[in-house]
């Protein structure tokens, strides 16, 4: 049978509609070898964390560039935890600004990718974090 | 426009310098490239000269100024008569707030408003709405009612100001509420002057904040042109913007075929409404994006103006010399700046407003170095206001109309984006106009694309951007970012229960029934959106009933 591959969901939660680095992340992530899935725009927590759990995925990558991260990422970690979905590996994008990534990484968000950073910066990070 | 035999014997000359120095030159210390291109990977020869426009006519192609085609500006005498608006896209927070930042523009010399409003505003939820919580004030201003517009305009009387509004989808609704604020300080309509945004399509494609399916929407789009051109003469009813599918990651080229085609479908579907072409076309208007690739984006900036007149003129028969003119706000590139270094990205505001200027702005936005991380700090964007000041009155290029026509490069690269430009528009033409092209997805995979293309270059250093990919430095996070206040959310859903609770409920249900029963029918809309938002139904309310009426629209995820 055909080796496994890292599965990710690429979700754009909340109200905003910045998508550029979303869909070009996904595509670098696809274009590594990855399985990759994105949600659209206007993603409920809750829908994202369902969608995660009935795809199965390693990884949930979020975007969000207005300013509602600290109210839409942990949400999303803590939906994954009642999901019994907790082994999945969230990541954050956008701009946040630095003191907001400590918070969010004591919640739950493993890492943080802000604007300037590359999207093979990414792939590396979830091909060391994701052990299949 | 040259002597045929100066052509062919400068034909000759510059056969026998390739030949003779250039290749000399080359042979010693090569070029840094194999090939130059512009940002829009437009080829970029060595020398440009008269046999570049060798075909060129100067008065089809360039004209004079305030003339057919329009090429060298809208005016006849550009700058010279008035410098361009210098507007400052602002608001965040509540009403309150932000009306403390645009008093605080206007002292600072700026000549015109522009409200950013929150995402809940632009996608008609009010701020008490599930779907509100966390985005409530965050990228621009929150406003749920009247009552929130007349806190925004406080102390603002609105026959001294113009005001550009960024709002789409809901863009009749917040046109209403403007309106209605006239009526109370006492200002007769026909004095407001201003821009909504109004461009659903783009919405669709680039920026997000659609909520009605496509064929509602253009008919609310259709129903404000009738509205303005009855009742706000002055007022531009849409801004037909490149802008977001630029930042979304497009080229110049794309920018400018992509808002043109958009552009042509708003007038067929206010053709198709009944109304005559020469009596909204005057107000309709256009919104570009200024990236760091000067002479390119001045070039863009003609080339849009030409085809622009060329299109209404030919395409749709308008006679008027103001429908035939493209007029636009231009702000600078987002997407240009970088987090790294945010000092340089002053520079870079500055190469950008200067290709405005010299492509023929009518208003500005210039962004503040620390966009790429958060909204800017009162300091920053007083920069970003005097880098404009200093261009308008220390550098000197306004002093004359459209000071770099006759540049070969710049008129041989004007041509190039024109004829590229014409093929994108024949392409859309083909699918069936830009509405089907988006239901394809063509324009959506063309924007996506190119954002891949330039990302993949940008990583591997084919493309410098200073500070990022080169000259390189350890930094430590910036501080003294702008911090907003965590308690705006609630406070604004407090508001919102007073309100509630102190207008004429059963008078908000009697109007909200009208904008139901107009939905439902053919009359224009704005109207009675006007009488629901007069008797302070919230925005979330006009919205939902109109929800109910047209349903949502269901994007299809392409990438």
């Amino acid at each position: 049978m055909g080796e496994q591959r890292i599965r990710v969901l690429i979700a754009k939660p909340g109200l905003d509609g910045h998508d550029r680095g979303a869909k070009v992340l996904a595509r670098a992530l696809r274009d590594a070898g990855m399985e990759v899935i994105y949600t659209g725009l206007r993603q409920t927590p809750e829908q994202i964390a369902a969608t995660a759990t009935q795809e199965d995925v390693h990884v949930v990558g979020l975007s969000c560039l207005s300013g509602a991260h600290l109210e839409l990422f942990p949400r999303v970690v803590e939906l994954l935890k009642e999901h019994g979905a907790d082994d999945i590996l969230v990541l954050g994008g956008g701009t946040i600004p630095a003191e907001d990534i400590s918070v969010l990484k004591e919640r739950g968000v493993a890492e943080v990718f802000t604007p300037g950073a590359s999207t093979q910066e990414v792939v590396e990070f979830v091909k060391r974090s994701v052990n299949l | 426009m040259f002597d045929r035999d100066a052509l062919l014997s400068l034909e000759q000359q510059k056969d026998a310098w390739e030949r003779g120095p250039v290749a000399k030159t080359l042979e010693q210390f090569g070029e840094r490239s194999e090939q130059f291109r512009t940002t829009s990977e437009l080829p970029v020869e060595r020398l440009y000269t008269p046999l570049e426009l060798a075909e060129a006519d100067y008065q089809r192609d360039q004209g004079l100024p305030g003339e057919y085609p329009f090429t060298r500006g809208i005016q006849p005498t550009m700058y010279r008569g008035r410098l361009w608006t210098m507007r400052q896209y602002a608001g965040f927070g509540n009403a309150e707030e932000s009306n403390r930042r645009y008093k605080y523009l206007l002292e600072q010399g700026q000549t015109g408003l522009s409200v950013a409003f929150d995402l809940p505003t632009q996608i008609g939820y009010d701020s008490d709405h599930s779907l509100s919580r966390g985005e409530v004030g965050k990228v621009g201003v929150a406003i749920d009612s009247l009552a929130d517009m007349e806190l925004l305009f406080d102390g603002i009387p609105l026959d001294q100001v113009s005001t550009s509004m960024t709002i789409n989808a809901p863009a009749a609704i917040l046109l209403a509420m403007y309106a209605a604020l006239a009526r109370k300080q006492g200002v007769a309509l026909d004095k407001l002057r201003g821009t909504i945004q109004n461009d659903i399509l783009k919405e669709y494609v680039a920026r997000g904040t659609y909520i009605f399916p496509p064929q509602p929407s253009m008919r609310l789009v259709s129903d404000t042109f009738a509205f303005c051109a009855e009742q706000l003469p002055n007022w531009n009813s849409i801004s037909i913007s490149g802008y977001h599918m630029r930042e979304a990651g497009c080229n110049a080229v794309q920018e400018v075929a992509f808002t043109l085609a958009n552009a042509i479908a708003y007038v067929q579907a206010a053709l198709e409404a009944g109304l005559d072409v020469d009596t909204f076309a005057p107000r309709l208007s256009f919104f570009f994006d200024a990236h760091n690739d000067l002479l390119e984006e001045v070039s863009k900036f003609r080339a849009a103006r030409k085809l622009w007149a060329r299109i209404m003129k030919e395409r749709f028969g308008a006679v008027k010399a103001r429908s035939q003119m493209l007029r636009f706000h231009t702000q600078t590139a987002g997407s240009a700046l970088t987090a790294q270094q945010p000092d340089n990205n002053v520079v870079r505001v500055t190469l950008q407003a200067l290709a405005a200027v010299l492509g023929g702005t009518q208003s500005l936005h210039t962004n503040s170095r620390e966009e790429a991380l958060a909204l800017p700090t009162e300091d920053s964007v007083r920069l970003a206001l005097r880098t404009q000041q200093v261009i308008a009155h220390e550098s000197g290029v306004g002093n004359t109309v459209d000071p770099l026509a006759g540049s070969y490069y710049v008129e041989a690269l004007t041509r190039e984006i024109e004829d590229r430009v014409t093929a994108y528009i024949e392409k859309i033409d083909e699918l069936g106009g830009t509405a089907r092209a988006i239901e394809q997805g063509y324009i959506q995979r063309e924007i996506q694309e190119s954002a891949y293309t330039h990302q993949k270059e940008v990583e591997s250093c084919e493309r410098v951007v200073v500070g990022l990919n080169k000259y390189r430095i350890a930094e430590e996070p910036p501080t003294n970012l702008l911090r907003l206040d965590p308690e705006v959310e609630r406070r604004e859903r407090e508001k919102l229960e007073q309100l509630r609770g102190r207008r004429d409920n059963a008078h908000v249900t009697t109007t909200l029934e009208g904008v139901r029963k107009a939905a439902a029918g053919r009359e224009n809309l704005v109207p009675r959106i006007q009488e629901a938002v007069e008797a302070y139904a919230t925005l979330g309310e006009i919205c939902d009933v109109l929800r109910g009426e047209f349903g949502v629209h269901q994007a299809s995820v392409v990438f």
